[in-house]
């Protein structure tokens, strides 16, 4: 199978005044053409830096890949240089964001930053700009876009905002679209239509979809295949039904159950006991083994290797008895 | 729409008791200067007669009770009638008339192209933050800050007019010469260099500071990842989606410097005989021409609070959110 | 108590000392404060004693010149210093203390109180402040005190808005409604319990007011509206200006000092800044 996207071993590592803090630590997975994959983890575990490192959108300022490949199409956009970089984003591959409020800027108009990547790749003529942006608007099921494209972000509700986002995302029809946190900063009401609509809208368009999230109930609705990161590492990896329904790391089972979507209403609070260790304290081996309810002391002596089996990758020692080394 | 016109009519009503506290301020210091308000309008000239003063007394009022004497003083100053400059035996409206649009020139170009300049400075300094341009521009900023206008004006006189000789020391159009209407234009603007040079300096430094650090606020919002995402250069994000934002708020702190602006023209005028409302407070001041000061009081502070009516208005198209609030 | 004083002023050195340019301002201070205070008993000369030739270029009797009246330039400054440091200081000091008090009242008792006084001060943020300084020394005449305080007339605003935001940020917290419930009158809530939390920006704006006082004070003695028996470096500028195209160095040389004085004091107000607020911290 050819991947779309192919991202082997990427670091992130952002400055801090204590020294470099890895929020990504040497990660790997693809996206095949029209797949939709979810990267899933609490806050804080690098889901969103992942999102970012893709498009090179972390500032110089703040940090930077580290390490890694991520090539897309062919092409390593970790080495690409700025100008070619930028040639990428918007075009082939386009992005969304948590808050639809704070990713549109007040100032200028809906149909102004919609029509901006068209322009800026040169999709349309810029006589035909506008045209376009009704279209779009239309494709993303805003009613009276004429009327829309001359209002502001402050005019629209939350959901319209983020179908906004996506018609802007889309405008210069990407092969890949980065879906980070869609739906967080959403009424619950309008989660699913968004969702929805991001599902359908990839059908019809025939393109990749990468979706951060930390709702697992949206990665069992959309997704094909899930990345369960934690603490800046992968801890899991494989298709979505495979997973949920037999999860192979401690944490995904822990996760899962702590979500309200799995089954059983009075199994629903379980929460794992514990929080995210700061990326500065990691402790040493398995990231996750002083939360973990099977934790053995050789969990603590070194960090568990990625054991494969089928199209599923665990890291946890636990697996080896079933699982060989990937 | 109406709720924009309704914003710009609600903050122009604001406009009225702020000329009215004026018109207070101003009658509070009539008062409190030594001697009757007669004297102070009159006799402090020392070319004033007894009767001159009992006409002067009988005419603003001052024979009857200070409250009355308050709403007389508060109507004419309403209607304009600012009393007479005697040294001049002119009416102080037309002594300030006249002088007024000198003052607005100088103004107007100092701010005009220090606004431009320091917007365009304080954007290159964000967006090679922590370079040696940076700080280079930072450690300006702080020398201009700490330079009195009205010298820095004689010492530009000593290097433009003295040394090198290529603009005026002084005055407003070359004493005597016949030019055309083209060349007459030509003619004060190479008057205006050094004044207005003197006088925006400042307001370069001030900006450049100002929008630098606007700028690294807004570079850091979520739009401008959108806007990067979209695959536009940071130059380009830089000028559009960052600075658009960034100006608001100096636009609102445009209005509050208007006030300062005044008071640095009147000293650089003085420096430059530039032939406004600041050599007018000079020859008022060595006249002791009372009168003539608190009625250029009384006009400039109606000009800032009417500018700052104009930047609020200004602001409101700008700023789309605002017809919300 | 005393301990606690002390230690809090040492941290505040420590975090001081990390900005050198404050460092150097302050040490320039220094300088200054000493040759203000010290300079006219170590060089006595009479500012105003006609000595010399007029208009000498500097020299060994006159380290640097005469003016136009033949007057020692170096004396001029050392005495103009006093005038300066102490007017802006002075100007400052009554500023702040106007200023906090209205600020105070308005942040924490709000309402009409608050409507009236902030009303008050932003009339006085409008209208030009220089206009006002000039009509207030030309109606009172002259005088070192007169001068301080239409100064001060015009500096207070900044500070009272300032302190009225500290004040309205500090008034709904809890600690503040736990001092209330213990019966404490709001006299000193407001002196114990808000203002030693709302003192730092309070200081930092007081500092860089001094700076701005002293270019106001320069700028109205070069008007003439200085004290006429003390010499300031503005009217030494204004006496310099006649014989600029002779004798440039007679006001480029009071000038520079004026530069170097209220750089100086501005870069110790950045350093208090950075130290007395490090969540403020300049980037």
């Amino acid at each position: 199978m050819s991947a779309l996207l192919r991202v082997s071993d990427l670091t992130v590592e952002y400055d801090t005044l204590g020294g470099a803090l890895r929020a990504v630590d040497g990660v790997s997975f693809t996206i095949a053409p029209g797949e939709t994959v979810a990267i899933v983890g609490e806050s804080g575990s690098g889901k969103s830096s992942i999102a970012h490192a893709l498009l090179r959108l972390i500032p110089r300022a703040s940090g930077r890949i580290a390490g890694g490949r991520i090539e897309f199409a062919g092409e390593d956009l970790a080495a690409l240089p700025e100008h070619a970089m930028r040639r990428v984003r918007g075009a082939r591959i386009g992005m969304i964001f948590q808050d639809p409020m704070m990713a549109l800027n007040p100032v200028y108009t809906i149909g102004r930053q919609i029509a901006e990547p068209l322009l800026l790749h040169g999709s349309v003529p810029v006589r035909r700009a506008m045209d376009r942006v009704v279209e779009l608007l239309t494709l993303v099921g805003v009613p009276a876009p004429e009327e829309r494209i001359r209002q502001y972000p402050h005019n629209l509700s939350g959901g319209m905002r983020q179908r906004v986002m996506i018609a802007m995302a889309l405008a210069s029809g990407p092969r890949l679209l980065i879906a980070d946190e869609p739906t967080t900063a959403l009424d619950v009401t309008v989660q699913a239509q968004v969702l929805a609509l991001v599902d359908e809208l990839k059908a019809r368009l025939g393109m990749a979809v990468l979706l951060i999230t930390h709702d697992l109930a949206v990665v069992s609705e959309v997704a094909a295949r899930v990345v369960v990161m934690y603490a800046g590492r992968k801890v899991e990896e494989g298709p979505v039904n495979e997973v949920f329904a037999d999860p192979a790391h401690p944490y995904t089972r822990g996760l899962l159950a702590a979500s309200d979507w799995s089954g059983d209403p009075r199994e629903r609070l379980r929460e794992i006991p514990g929080t995210v260790p700061a990326l500065a304290e990691l402790p040493e081996g398995c990231s996750f083994w002083p939360r973990c309810p099977d934790a053995e002391p050789r969990c603590r002596a070194a960090r568990p290797a990625e054991l494969a089996s089928g199209a599923r990758r665990a890291s946890c020692v636990h697996a080896e008895r079933i699982w060989r080394p990937s | 729409m109406t709720s924009r016109l309704s914003y710009v009519a609600l903050r122009a009503l604001q406009v009225i008791p702020a000329v009215l506290a004026i018109a207070v301020l101003n009658f509070i210091l009539l008062h409190m200067a030594p001697g009757d308000a007669a004297d102070v309008i009159a006799g402090l000239s020392g070319h004033a007669s007894a009767e001159m003063t009992a006409e002067l007394r009988r005419s603003f009022g001052l024979d009857q009770p200070l409250i009355v004497q308050f709403f007389v003083y508060i109507g004419r100053l309403l209607t304009l009638d600012l009393g007479i400059s005697l040294i001049q035996s002119r009416p102080v409206v037309e002594l300030i008339a006249e002088r007024m649009g000198a003052t607005l020139i100088l103004m107007l170009t100092a701010i005009g192209v220090a606004v431009g300049i320091g917007l365009l400075l304080g954007i290159l300094a964000a967006l090679r933050h922590r370079s040696w341009t940076d700080t280079a521009l930072s450690v300006l900023a702080l020398v201009v800050y700490a330079t009195p206008q009205f010298w820095l004006g004689l010492m530009l006189i000593v290097f433009f007019s003295i040394t090198l000789d290529i603009f005026p020391s002084g005055g407003m159009r070359t004493i005597g010469a016949e030019f055309g209407p083209i060349h007459s234009v030509l003619d004060v603007a190479r008057h205006l260099v050094l004044p207005a040079g003197t006088l925006g300096l400042f307001y370069v430094a001030l900006y450049t500071r100002l929008m630098r650090t606007s700028m690294l606020d807004i570079m850091t919002l979520d739009y401008i990842t959108t806007a990067r995402a979209k695959g536009m250069s940071e130059l380009r994000i830089a000028f559009t989606h960052a600075a658009r934002n960034a100006l608001l708020p100096i636009v609102t702190l445009l209005g509050v410097q208007v006030g300062h602006l005044l008071g640095g023209s009147i000293l650089v005028e003085t420096v430059f005989g530039w032939p406004g409302l600041g050599r007018l407070v000079l020859d008022a001041l060595l006249q002791r021409d009372l009168v003539l000061l608190l009625g250029i009081l009384f006009i400039s502070s109606v000009v800032v609070v009417l500018t700052n009516l104009l930047v609020d208005v200004i602001y409101g198209l700008l700023d789309p959110r605002l017809a919300r609030k | 108590m005393t301990v606690q004083v002390a230690s809090g002023v040492v941290s505040l050195w420590h975090r001081f000392r990390r900005n050198r340019a404050a460092v150097l301002g302050l040490a320039i201070m220094a300088l200054i404060v000493l040759a203000a205070a010290f300079g006219p008993l170590l060089y006595p000369v009479d500012p105003f004693d006609m000595l010399g030739r007029p208009s000498t270029v500097p020299s060994q009797r006159f380290p640097l010149g005469t003016d136009v009246s033949g007057r020692d330039i170096l004396a001029g400054l050392l005495h103009g210093a006093r005038v300066s440091l102490l007017i802006g200081i002075a100007a400052s000091l009554a500023a702040t203390l106007v200023g906090l008090v209205v600020g105070a009242l308005a942040g924490y008792f709000g309402g009409w109180l608050d409507a009236v006084l902030m009303r008050t001060t932003d009339f006085f943020l409008t209208i030009p402040s220089f206009v006002l300084a000039v009509l207030i020394v030309a109606i009172f005449q002259p005088s070192v005190l007169i001068i301080t305080a239409s100064i001060a007339v015009v500096s207070w605003p900044s500070v009272a808005r300032l302190a009225r935001a500290e004040f309205v940020s500090h008034q709904g917290r809890d600690y503040v409604d736990a001092c209330r419930a213990m019966g404490m009158s709001n006299a000193e809530i407001m002196l114990r319990q808000i203002l030693p939390n709302a003192l730092p920006p309070v200081i930092v704006i007081a500092s860089l007011m001094v700076a701005t006082a002293i270019l106001t004070e320069s700028g109205l003695s070069f008007l003439g509206l200085g004290d006429p028996n003390i010499i300031s470096w503005g009217y030494m500028i204004g006496v310099g200006r006649t014989v600029l195209r002779t004798a440039w160095w007679m006001s480029a040389i009071p000038g520079v000092t004026i530069l170097i004085t209220v750089l100086a004091i501005n870069l110790v107000g950045e350093g208090l800044n950075e130290a007395l607020n490090p969540r403020m911290r300049q980037r």
